[in-house]
């Protein structure tokens, strides 16, 4: 806990760090336990291969190169297409003079208007805030990482964040649901789809991947602030 | 590994649930909190059986009227038509998109009665401290963990309808009732899958050998 070792990762450093800073007196360095049983693991840094739990089979530790620019890069991305997918209809229905566009947020707003406040916050949390908290967030700690400063404020904290809220984004099946939505109106009226099906269409899968490419094990010896 | 495998309980460690650091027990004891990342450091998560059962007592009861009460009003000139779940399904089932019929009876059928099937059998497993196929039981609480959030696409295709179909007299989609008492069911069965512990299995074996 008190040693000197246990300086944050000098900057723009790659690879497990802090490998070599001791967790607590009686706790040997390097050795995870694993979250779904609990059996405890020596875990080889820089191991190429994916370490699977030799009891429960859960994953343990999963190498991924260049974690900290791929997922900031994804992110990014994201985020822009986050703007892209809010700003433009994701679908207009036709059906005799009468043309209704509707965004995700006028969504929102009228199915608050029809009082069902319930499912209105509940698909804004889902698919407008947790994402936007999520993509933020990543921003947050990614951007001085691979920038090589000292990692922001809380970061830790805000990584936490991050991942508890991450099983609440539901863009990919909501992106479902504007797909059912499309046949089930099908039969009844003309719809065309807009601009933001394509761009919600595409979020989806750099969102999974900023996520996928994400080393939390390495992030969190990198933002580890202890001394 | 050629020393004989050991949990962190029995080392007398403790494994942050958030960032996976490990720590002294009793450090874990008089910190509560994680020194790395700030999370509330637990043994196992607290109360974790009763929690869940509480859960998902609570989404069989309104798993219930989920299923019987329509979840979306239909008005087509002045004709009003209202829909269960079930009814949905059969509904696209009979103009033709079976694909979208199996989307949602996988989705906001199959899905909730399995995962709360599951948890039951989990729960029960921990409860009579069974060690059958422990790692089997783990695969299964970890597919019911990943596969929940799926039964929000049912939600999320009425709010799109609802939002939409307002087209005066022509036609007009409303939510029915069931429509909060599913969304209550997705978002109960998520916590409940969050909130138990698999490693409570693996106590129960370790314990009894």
């Amino acid at each position: 806990m008190r040693g000197p070792q246990s300086q944050p990762q000098p900057p723009g450093q790659s690879g497990p760090a802090g490998a070599d800073a001791p967790q607590s007196p009686r706790v040997p360095a390097r050795l995870v336990a694993c979250p779904d049983c609990d059996l405890l693991h020596k875990l080889t840094p820089h191991e190429p291969a994916t370490l699977l739990c030799s009891r429960c089979g859960a994953v343990l530790h999963r190498h991924k190169p260049d974690s900290v620019a791929r997922s900031l890069a994804l992110t990014l991305t994201a985020l822009i297409l986050f703007v892209l997918s809010n700003s433009f209809p994701f679908l207009a229905i036709k059906s005799g003079g009468l043309v209704q566009e509707t965004t995700l947020l006028t969504g929102i707003r009228e199915l608050w208007k029809q009082e069902l406040q319930g499912l209105s916050c509940l698909v804004l949390f889902t698919c407008v805030l947790v994402p936007l908290v999520q993509m933020i967030g990543l921003l947050y700690i990614l951007a001085p990482l691979q920038w090589g400063r000292r990692p922001a404020l809380h970061a830790a904290r805000v990584f936490r964040l991050v991942q508890e809220v991450a099983p609440w984004g539901m863009m990919e099946v909501f992106m479902i649901g504007i797909l059912v939505a499309l046949v089930k109106l099908g039969h009844m009226a003309t719809i065309v789809p807009g601009v933001s099906v394509f761009s919600f269409g595409v979020l989806i899968f750099v969102m999974a991947g900023a996520y996928s490419s994400l080393d939390a094990p390495l992030l969190w010896d990198r933002l580890d602030l202890r001394r | 590994m050629n020393v004989r495998p050991s949990t962190a309980r029995q080392l007398g460690l403790v494994n942050c649930h958030d960032c996976h650091l490990l720590v002294d027990a009793d450090q874990a004891r008089t910190h509560a909190r994680c020194p790395r990342c700030g999370a509330r450091l637990h043994l196992r998560k607290p109360n974790s059986l009763a929690r869940t059962w509480a859960l998902v007592w609570a989404a069989i009861v309104l798993i219930v009227p989920a299923n019987v009460l329509p979840i979306t009003v239909t008005i087509t000139l002045g004709a009003k038509q209202a829909d269960t779940i079930m009814s949905g399904v059969i509904y696209f089932m009979q103009t033709g998109s079976w694909e979208i019929a199996v989307v949602i009876f996988v989705a906001s059928i199959f899905v909730p009665f399995a995962k709360l099937s599951i948890l039951i059998f989990l729960l029960l497993s921990v409860r009579f401290r069974s060690a059958w196929r422990p790692k089997d039981r783990t695969t299964l609480y970890r597919l019911t963990e990943l596969v929940g959030r799926w039964s929000m696409v049912d939600i999320y295709v009425v709010t799109i309808l609802v939002a939409l179909v307002k087209l005066g007299a022509v036609a007009a989609i409303e939510a029915g009732p069931a429509a909060v008492y599913f969304a209550a069911v997705v978002v109960l069965t998520m916590f409940a899958a969050e909130s138990f512990d698999p490693r409570l299995m693996w106590d129960v074996v370790e314990e009894d050998v």
